[in-house]
């Protein structure tokens, strides 16, 4: 991929269009996004595997 | 990795290409060959005497004595103990039973055929509510119950089956979804329907106005009636799921009173056990939850092909029984459900979550990353045997299982 | 079954099942009453009844489609008390219907089933988590905003390449701020459309030149962070050379500013090779960066302050603001300016003023020519609390104000500080009134004859927290408010009497 092919994939899908955000982590980002407007889904987010690295180690090669 | 993806599409196919027919009822010993003498199916995964629990045990001295295998109860647990019987699952002879889930030969089982793939599966009789052999009842009365399932009730099903060509079950429960039933902890609709479909085809095989009249209250006063129907159908969808080299979907989940099992596509037969947890639910007058037994039966098979739990948001009245779960807070339990599912059932649907098919395909990857365990809906035993069903509610798949079963799928593939 | 029972039957009244169990839970669980059940009076339910000692022969007599309530308690008179209650819970109106609690997912996944045209993930959970939710977000095709930081530099390398490979932009590790279509993300200000394109490897850098611009009657088209490493030599510029890509492709945007600390010297080439490349002009703001060979599009200049200026074409910022008139009004300062900053490139900033004012100066994060900091020491020392040893398992001091108080109460008790230099952040993400805060901690800790205190506010009167309304609670408290970030400091300087050296103004090409 070339960088002009690559800067109308930026172009088309981040800066020509209204965000359409997911968000993970700090609740309030959601929050004062969806008073602006702006569209967001909040995940409901915990640390996969329950925070077990060596699980979520094992999850990603098992491309989860 | 490819290979599971491709392994686990393979898996969604061919469960929603499963075409479940209920055509016959027939003695155990019938449909399974293999089922002799004293030996005795039980749900959940392999479980012996020792390890029991109190329904288990109530429900296996009941259908030894129902066998004739002996005089009375306490024999039955001697000789039980003595290691008399052979104690097998279910899902090692291509059947399933609710709660205890006891079958031996003679007791009348459903057949459903999954035409799509001629694998069939077989279910026993449920029984109704209250004092039953699947939730540990074994006096005189649950015996009756049982004689006359076998000897009048089992054979006119059979027959009118036979005549009428058996029922196709993928619509009924389409049907049965948009009517307000999960398949599990609620069978109202589908139960009402089976009746209708069957009611003409009983008339015409059944002499005996009476005996007709006996068995049409028997299904109508049941409103439990089509969860054996449910198990063996999704018996008969899963089973063709087996042994997908590279498939992370569970095959089977089932509980035994003691331990909860699953079994995975791409780890074969193999279970992956834990204990199992106490449902959290309502109780009948009388009872609490210090009378309850922990979880229990092959029932989850229903889970395991996106009804139950997973289908919650079709039945509303249901999530009531989780705590002060409201019933307009049901679909969330299929909405997150759908987490750990691959896929949604088109066919199967329900109307207040916008025609959202039912979560498909549990992928132990899935439940494993989000921590999600499987939601179950199930009835509630007592602890005790011989007494029977106390209370209904929900119950969570534990998740050590499902880690276990991660870790040795991983094996299979040399990821370890 | 010592209790005395009772039974009323409600002729061919339906409730479902489960709401009978609920209902008879809460009757049962009620002073006096031993147990007691609401069930419709099917064979099967009078049976468990009758098994409870609940049935008496009026709930014998009911049929299907009655509903028995039976209750068994202390005294005759609390049975019928209960089932008074019993009937009236019965014809309650149900509850209004529409209070569903909202589903919310708890992946990215099924995230994207809900939403499917979502197309940017802000990613802030735990540095340990953040690059594999990155990883899956890219993989879903997602543009990334990674606020997250402890993220090892070799999962950003692995992340830039694969979001470089799928186009998809990653924004950070540790970004902080970024502006798209007019939408502030994180922590960034309300500022109005414009021409002007942003792209900076520090959060509070990107707000100080955004709101300045702003300030100066501009806009701005998108602000892109690009993560504090980006321009690292093993990260390459990635992000910065595709957001350079990506603005310089974009028709609304007219001119550039690039803000970052300096740069390692490869990326610097290449950076600045790529700029060369473009037909848009270009503002470089590498602070504390020695000259650097330019392209004719690019000027480069030693302030954010000065690159708002310079893309504003021109137009200066502040004026009317006399730093030594000003500082005549405050009492003769002695002693050493102590900066605490919450914002790390204004920190940086603050440190070029005054070396430019031939000040020595010490920081915990000193730009190239500062000194490190020597806690003990009588010189100028400028930190930045928002540094990784201030945060760690803490909130930023934007989020929280209070992280500062303890060093600003140091500060105002302290015979060696004449001058107190404090930033003040607002905008979405900060705290909503971190003026109101500081306020209260200044007045009851300062003496008569202490440090003299100076801030600016980094923010519009767009922001929730309005601009105008923090300034003047700031000077209702006794603070002495300029009216950018470079301003305050060099308001510190004439405080002591240093006479501030030139105004650090654009070196043009």
């Amino acid at each position: 991929m070339d960088g002009s092919t690559m800067s109308d994939d930026i172009g088309k899908t981040l800066l020509n269009t209204p965000p359409k955000v997911v968000n993970l982590g700090l609740e309030s980002f959601a929050l004062e996004l969806s008073q602006q407007g702006v569209a967001v889904v909040h995940v409901d987010w915990t640390p996969p595997a329950g925070g077990d690295p060596a699980l979520a180690d094992l999850l990603s090669k098992l491309g989860a | 990795m490819d290979l599971i993806e491709r392994a686990n599409k393979e898996a969604v196919r061919r469960m929603l290409a499963g075409d479940p027919v209920l055509v016959d009822v027939i003695p155990a010993e019938q449909a399974i060959p293999t089922l002799g003498e004293r030996m005795i199916l039980h749900a959940g995964p392999p479980i012996d005497w020792a390890r029991m629990c109190g329904p288990m045990r109530g429900a296996v001295t009941g259908v030894a004595c129902f066998e004739g295998w002996t005089a009375n109860l306490e024999a039955a647990a001697e000789q039980a103990a003595a290691g008399a019987f052979a104690l097998h699952p279910n899902h090692h002879f291509d059947a399933v039973g609710p709660m205890t889930g006891i079958t031996t030969r003679s007791q009348p089982v459903m057949v459903v055929e999954n035409r799509a793939f001629g694998n069939r599966a077989y279910c026993t009789i449920n029984e109704g509510l209250g004092k039953v052999m699947r939730f540990g009842g074994n006096d005189e009365e649950v015996l009756n119950r049982l004689r006359w399932l076998r000897d009048d009730f089992g054979p006119a099903m059979g027959a009118a089956l036979r005549e009428m060509g058996g029922i196709p079950l993928k619509s009924l429960v389409a049907r049965g979804l948009t009517m307000g039933d999960e398949m599990h902890q609620r069978n109202v609709a589908c139960s009402g329907l089976t009746l209708r479909h069957l009611a003409p085809a009983l008339a015409r095989v059944t002499q005996d106005r009476d005996a007709l009249a006996r068995a049409l209250a028997f299904i109508g006063g049941n409103d439990q009636f089509f969860l054996n129907i449910a198990m063996a159908l999704g018996k008969a969808i899963m089973d063709p799921v087996r042994g997908i080299e590279g498939s992370s979907v569970v095959t089977a989940m089932a509980r035994n009173g003691t331990d909860f099992g699953i079994r995975v596509s791409g780890t074969g037969d193999t279970w992956f056990t834990a204990p199992v947890e106490m449902p959290e639910g309502l109780y009948f007058p009388g009872f609490s939850a210090a009378d309850a037994n922990p979880d229990m039966g092959d029932s989850t098979i229903v889970e395991t092909i996106g009804l139950g739990g997973f289908a919650m948001g079709a039945a509303p009245a249901v999530a009531g029984f989780v705590g002060a779960g409201a019933a307009s807070e049901a679909g969330n339990f299929t909405r997150t459900m759908a987490e750990i599912t691959l896929g949604e059932n088109p066919e199967w649907t329900i109307p207040a979550l916008d025609y959202f098919g039912v979560p498909t395909g549990i992928d132990i990857r899935l439940v494993v990353e989000t921590g999600l365990a499987p939601t179950i809906n199930t009835g509630i035993a007592h602890k005790e045997p011989g007494i029977g069903q106390v209370g209904a509610g929900v119950v969570r798949a534990p998740l050590a299982c499902f880690r276990e079963a991660l870790l040795a799928f991983a094996e299979t593939l040399g990821v370890l | 079954m010592s209790g005395l029972v009772i039974n009323e039957v409600r002729r061919g009244f339906y409730l479902d099942s489960v709401a009978l169990m609920r209902l008879s839970r809460g009757i049962a669980e009620r002073d006096g009453v031993e147990e007691a059940a609401l069930m419709m009076g099917t064979p099967a339910n009078k049976r468990i009844m009758d098994d409870a000692g609940l049935l008496t022969a009026t709930g014998q007599a009911a049929e299907g489609g009655d509903l028995v309530i039976g209750i068994r308690a202390d005294s005759h008179a609390r049975a019928k008390e209960v089932l008074q209650e019993a009937l009236s819970e019965l014809d309650k109106p149900a509850g209004h219907g529409g209070a569903a609690v909202q589903w919310r997912p708890r992946t990215t996944r099924a995230a994207l089933k809900q939403a499917p045209d979502s197309n940017l993930a802000l990613i802030s959970v735990p540095g340990d988590f953040a690059a594999a939710e990155a990883r899956k977000a890219l993989r879903r095709g997602l543009h990334v905003m990674m606020f997250s930081d402890n993220v090892s530099l070799a999962a950003e390398v692995a992340l830039k390449q694969e979001a470089k490979t799928l186009g998809r932009l990653v924004m950070g590790p540790d970004c902080g701020t970024a502006i798209i279509n007019g939408v502030p993300l994180a922590f960034a200000n309300a500022v109005p459309r414009g021409s002007v394109g942003l792209i900076g490897a520090s959060g509070t850098g990107l707000q100080e030149v955004s709101c300045l611009i702003a300030q100066g009657g501009g806009g701005l088209s998108h602000a892109i962070g690009v993560g504090g490493r980006d321009l690292k030599e093993e990260v390459g510029g990635m992000t910065t050379l595709m957001a350079l890509d990506a603005l310089d492709a974009d028709p609304g945007t007219k001119h550039i500013v690039l803000i970052s600390k300096p740069p390692a010297a490869g990326v610097a080439a290449r950076l600045l090779e790529r700029i060369g490349a473009s037909g848009k002009s270009f503002t470089i703001c590498f602070i504390g960066a020695s000259d650097l060979t330019l392209p004719a599009n690019a000027r480069s200049v030693d302030t954010l302050k000065a690159a708002a200026e310079d893309a504003l074409g021109g137009v200066a910022l502040g004026v009317g603001f006399d730093p030594v008139m000003m500082a005549a009004r405050a009492p003769a300062g002695r002693g050493a300016v102590w900066g605490l900053f919450t914002g790390g490139t204004l920190c940086a900033e603050a440190q070029v003023i005054f070396q430019a004012a031939g000040q020595v100066v010490a920081s915990n994060a000193p730009i190239p020519g500062a000194s490190p900091l020597d806690p003990g020491g009588s010189g100028h020392q400028l930190i930045d609390l928002g540094a990784d040893e201030f945060t760690r398992g803490r909130p930023h001091p934007m989020i929280d104000p209070t992280v500062r108080d303890d060093a600003l109460v140091e500060a105002l008790a302290s015979s060696r500080v004449g001058v107190i230099l404090l930033d003040v952040v607002v905008g979405f993400g900060a705290h909503a009134d971190p003026a109101g805060h500081l306020a209260p901690v200044l007045t009851a800790h300062r003496r008569a004859d202490g440090p003299v205190v100076i801030a600016s506010v980094t923010g519009t009167d767009a922001d929730p927290q309005g601009r105008t309304a923090q300034a003047a609670k700031l000077e209702a408290a006794g603070v002495m408010v300029a009216p950018t970030n470079a301003d305050a400091a060099t308001l510190a300087l004439a405080c002591l009497g240093c006479v501030p050296g030139r105004d650090p103004t654009n070196r043009s090409a």
